[in-house]
């Protein structure tokens, strides 16, 4: 579990995140929602130490963050931020090995090359392998990041807008690939999601964000309402059900 | 990985070359028996021979380890203010201790140089990341004012000439046994860079990728840094500013093989030596008996492979 308490965010003189105290189940898929600028990002990078806490706590299943050598961190939890144009020109295969480095520290073990060549293969990227990052499209390029995340066979999954730049085979085969590593695998992931309905789709558990305060809660029926989502969003939104899952219908 | 076996035998053809041109018509096949052979050839020939190597490979490696720092390929030591600041620490511990033994001067050379170079990073961290033709810019706008304080400095207290001599472009007709050794030192930087080759990789990946992969970017960039600090302040003051080096051949090398640093570090330093050494034969041959500064060849050949490489740069990103 991952237990935040008292958190609070500043940059510069705009407060992001107000006090925010939340548990994260361990072993589910969650989902934290909500319009931009709400703090989910901030929140996040935080959780997975990307940025140093200002105020309150986060431990991970009972580890506490500021305490714990970050080079153990990383072989307990995996972050995938938002990607930004990088300059680097690896060959995917590269990439992705990169994220092998916290379990061989650069002496890579014939195992390491094996979950290399599995995060390949998920994320359907066998004939990329030996391409240049910087020669292959978004997409293909976020599903290297999330290959080298997934690689990094940690028992915790943090993702910043995972969906983004995927069309929409490759992120439904990504969110029933989350929905895989939990259910079968026994991990935790906690994804920041802009497009709600992949949250009522596949998540386990909901949070939703609004002016860096969490609004709601809890399973996706519990959060996923017409009142909640209407008052979230400040715009009108019906939900409907479609098999046994909400049905977010906020563009009609 | 046939590139690097192929390099290198380009590099020992070159080694050959630069042992047997000199002004003094020597044979040093007979070197085992003529003693005037054997004294060119061991206190001049093989010593330039070696510093011209060393001074090539530490300068390319020195300038991947920059550019995967800053994640900038338009940068290298000799215009973020590096060179510059070498020189003040130098010329610091000229005025003030002056009687201070080599390794000092050095170690303050070195010192200035990493400060002057965290400096930049510090300026371009503030920079928008999109604009990536202001990063080198402003490598250049930081080491005119590093250089102009230096220049002035010197003018005050008549150290003018060893400012000039740091910072004018460098050559390797000085160069004797006894006089080259320090750039050593700049071989064991650019050694350790290659060691921590994965790290400086990771950090060209970004702040976030090398902290969520357990790395301190802080510690890794300090060590980057100290590599970069380290490697300049040794060949600006044995041989003065070699431009170009630490520019171009990290380009060329990662357009063919990209940016894996592990294996990309050992191509990167032969392939700076290969360029360095022949620019200098290129100086020794051109008014032979007489020599053309190795900085001035590199001037034009350096300007040349920048331009085309800029040239046929794919639009990507």
């Amino acid at each position: 579990m991952i237990r935040i308490s008292g958190l609070s965010h500043r940059i510069g003189k705009s407060a992001i995140l107000h006090d925010i105290s939340a548990d994260l189940p361990k072993g589910k898929l969650t989902a934290l929602i909500g319009p931009n600028g709400a703090g989910k990002s901030t929140l996040l990078r935080l959780i997975g130490r990307l940025e140093p806490l200002q105020s309150g706590s986060v431990t991970l299943d009972g580890a506490d963050l500021s305490r714990t050598p970050t080079d153990q961190l990383a072989l307990r939890m995996a972050v995938l931020g938002q990607q930004t144009a990088i300059a680097s020109r690896l060959r995917l295969r590269e990439l992705v090995g990169f994220g092998r480095w916290p379990h061989h520290k650069g002496r890579p073990r014939p195992r390491d090359l094996e979950v290399v060549n599995q995060a390949l293969a998920a994320f359907s990227l066998d004939d990329l392998a030996d391409r240049f990052i910087d020669e292959i499209s978004g997409g293909q390029a976020q599903r290297a990041y999330l290959a080298m995340t997934v690689a990094q066979e940690t028992d915790w999954l943090l993702l910043d807008e995972p969906l983004n730049n995927l069309d929409m085979a490759h992120a439904r085969s990504l969110m029933a690939r989350l929905g895989e590593l939990v259910r079968v695998g026994g991990k935790s992931v906690v994804t920041v999601i802009h497009e709600v309905n992949y949250a009522a789709a596949w998540a386990d558990h909901v949070v939703a964000m609004k002016q860096g305060r969490i609004v709601a809660q809890g399973s996706p029926y519990e959060v996923l309402t017409s009142e909640t989502l209407s008052m979230l969003y400040d715009t009108p939104v019906g939900v409907g059900s479609h098999r046994g899952r909400p049905l977010v219908l906020h563009h009609v | 990985m046939r590139l690097l076996p192929a390099a290198m035998l380009v590099l020992a053809g070159l080694s050959v070359a630069s042992l047997t041109i000199g002004a003094a018509s020597v044979s040093i096949l007979e070197a085992t028996r003529d003693p005037w052979a054997a004294l060119v050839l061991m206190e001049s020939r093989l010593p330039r021979t070696l510093a011209v190597i060393l001074t090539g490979a530490a300068l390319a490696v020195a300038g991947v380890v920059l550019q995967a720092l800053v994640r900038n390929r338009f940068v290298g030591p000799e215009t973020t203010g590096t060179a510059e600041s070498a020189t003040l620490g130098l010329l610091a511990v000229t005025i003030l201790f002056p009687a201070s033994p080599l390794w000092v001067k050095m170690v303050a050379a070195s010192l200035a140089a990493m400060l002057g170079t965290a400096l930049f990073v510090a300026v371009i961290r503030r920079l928008p990341m999109r604009e990536v033709m202001l990063v080198p810019i402003a490598g250049l706008v930081l080491s005119g004012v590093i250089g102009a304080i230096a220049t002035f400095i010197g003018w005050q207290t008549d150290l003018l000439q060893y400012v000039n001599g740091w910072l004018m472009s460098g050559e390797f007709s000085g160069v004797l046994a006894g006089r080259y050794e320090l750039l050593w030192v700049a071989a064991v930087a650019a050694g350790l860079a290659w060691f921590a080759a994965d790290r400086f990789a990771i950090l060209g990946l970004g702040d976030s990728v090398a902290t969520g992969l357990g790395l301190s970017p802080g510690a890794v960039m300090r060590l980057g840094l100290a590599v970069v600090a380290v490697v300049t302040a040794m060949v600006i003051t044995t041989v003065g500013l070699i431009p170009f080096v630490g520019l171009v051949v990290p380009n060329i090398v990662a357009r063919i093989m990209g940016d894996n640093l592990r294996a990309s570090i050992p191509v990167v330093a032969v392939f700076g030596a290969v360029l360095l050494l022949t620019c200098d034969l290129i100086g020794r041959l051109i008014r032979f008996p007489y020599e053309i500064p190795v900085g001035t060849i590199l001037g034009v050949v350096g300007a040349v492979i920048f331009l085309w490489l800029l040239y046929r740069r794919p639009a990507h990103g």
